[in-house]
């Protein structure tokens, strides 16, 4: 395994209060009914009159594919360009209003906390909250979750 | 829980939602379009990476766990139509907690799927919904946990 010292986000770089813009994306109604054909085929994610008559008012995304959406958002901000060594879970998620055909979704990542791993050395668990918002600013999804990262200088700690 | 959910609903009954193998070609689809990560996408890195190995992005194997919840739904309404009991309308899920990747989902793997129901309750807030709430999970093909997470749907009673 290798940790490239070259990365442009180590644990170091993850300090509290730091903010990373997240997208946005507009989501299409062909991205959410081949999403939804795949893994969720729900009348409200695969029909738009379904969707109208369903309690998400339109065709909406499944909430498997914000989730999705919003992993390629961060993948795409910083984690690509960090020294992740993956997450081991997601604290929660809550779907706040639903995510419909044509609407914008892009936020920002804020870092909540951080420690070094008490069993690896240099290594630490970074805490992030993500907000994702529609083209109007309403809160659309919340996520919280840790995920490992390599310190850049692993000897001198962060 | 209330009567007439639990009549439609049994707790704590944990149902086998069906087996899925990952195979690469299906794990780089997904991960090229929503998780980038090399482990993810690059069998030759995955091998020098800290899973040892291409394996399926952490959002793959939950959208996967819905594809099979929907799957199985059929089996569920045959149960309700055997007891003289109506199929319930499903709405959407307000999120999910303590969702835990326990373990790598590898290129080839069979995972099995699994739902139980673990409480639910009727919403004030909307007449005739209740919200329904459930465990998911993911185990390898030897019975070794892989996913975990809690959540909750909404569902209409006929």
């Amino acid at each position: 395994m290798s940790v490239s010292k070259d990365a442009k986000y180590a644990y170091e770089d993850f300090h509290e209060g730091r903010e990373f813009q997240l997208g946005p994306v507009v989501v299409t109604a062909e991205e959410i009914v081949a999403f939804a054909r795949q893994f969720d085929a729900q009348p409200m994610h695969l029909d738009e009159a379904a969707g109208k008559a369903s309690l998400l008012g339109g065709l909406a995304a499944s909430g498997w594919h914000m989730t999705s959406l919003l992993m390629r958002m961060i993948a795409d901000g910083y984690l690509l360009e960090s020294t992740s060594e993956g997450a081991p879970g997601v604290d929660r998620v809550d779907w706040k209003r639903p995510l419909l055909a044509g609407d914008s979704f892009g936020g920002t990542t804020k870092v909540l906390s951080r420690r070094l791993s008490r069993s690896r050395k240099g290594l630490g668990l970074v805490a992030f909250r993500h907000e994702l918002r529609n083209q109007r600013d309403e809160l659309v999804m919340v996520c919280e979750h840790s995920a490992m990262m390599a310190l850049r200088d692993a000897e001198r700690g962060a | 829980m209330t009567g007439e959910l639990a009549r439609y609903f049994p707790t704590d009954e944990r149902l086998t939602l069906g087996s899925h193998r990952f195979t690469a070609e299906a794990i780089v689809a997904f991960a090229r379009q929503f998780d980038p990560q090399r482990f993810h996408v690059d069998p030759e890195a995955a091998k020098k990476s800290v899973f040892g190995g291409l394996c399926a992005s952490g959002w793959h194997t939950t959208a996967v766990w819905m594809k099979k919840n929907l799957e199985h739904r059929p089996v569920e309404e045959a149960r309700w139509r055997e007891a003289g009991l109506a199929a319930p309308t499903f709405g959407p899920s307000p999120g999910f907690r303590n969702l835990k990747w326990t373990r790598p989902v590898y290129a080839g793997d069979d995972i099995v799927f699994f739902l139980t129901v673990t409480g639910g309750r009727a919403l004030s807030s909307r007449p005739g919904w209740h919200l329904l709430e459930h465990v998911g999970e993911a185990e390898t093909a030897d019975g070794k946990p892989a996913m975990r997470f809690e959540s909750a749907v909404l569902v209409q009673l006929p």
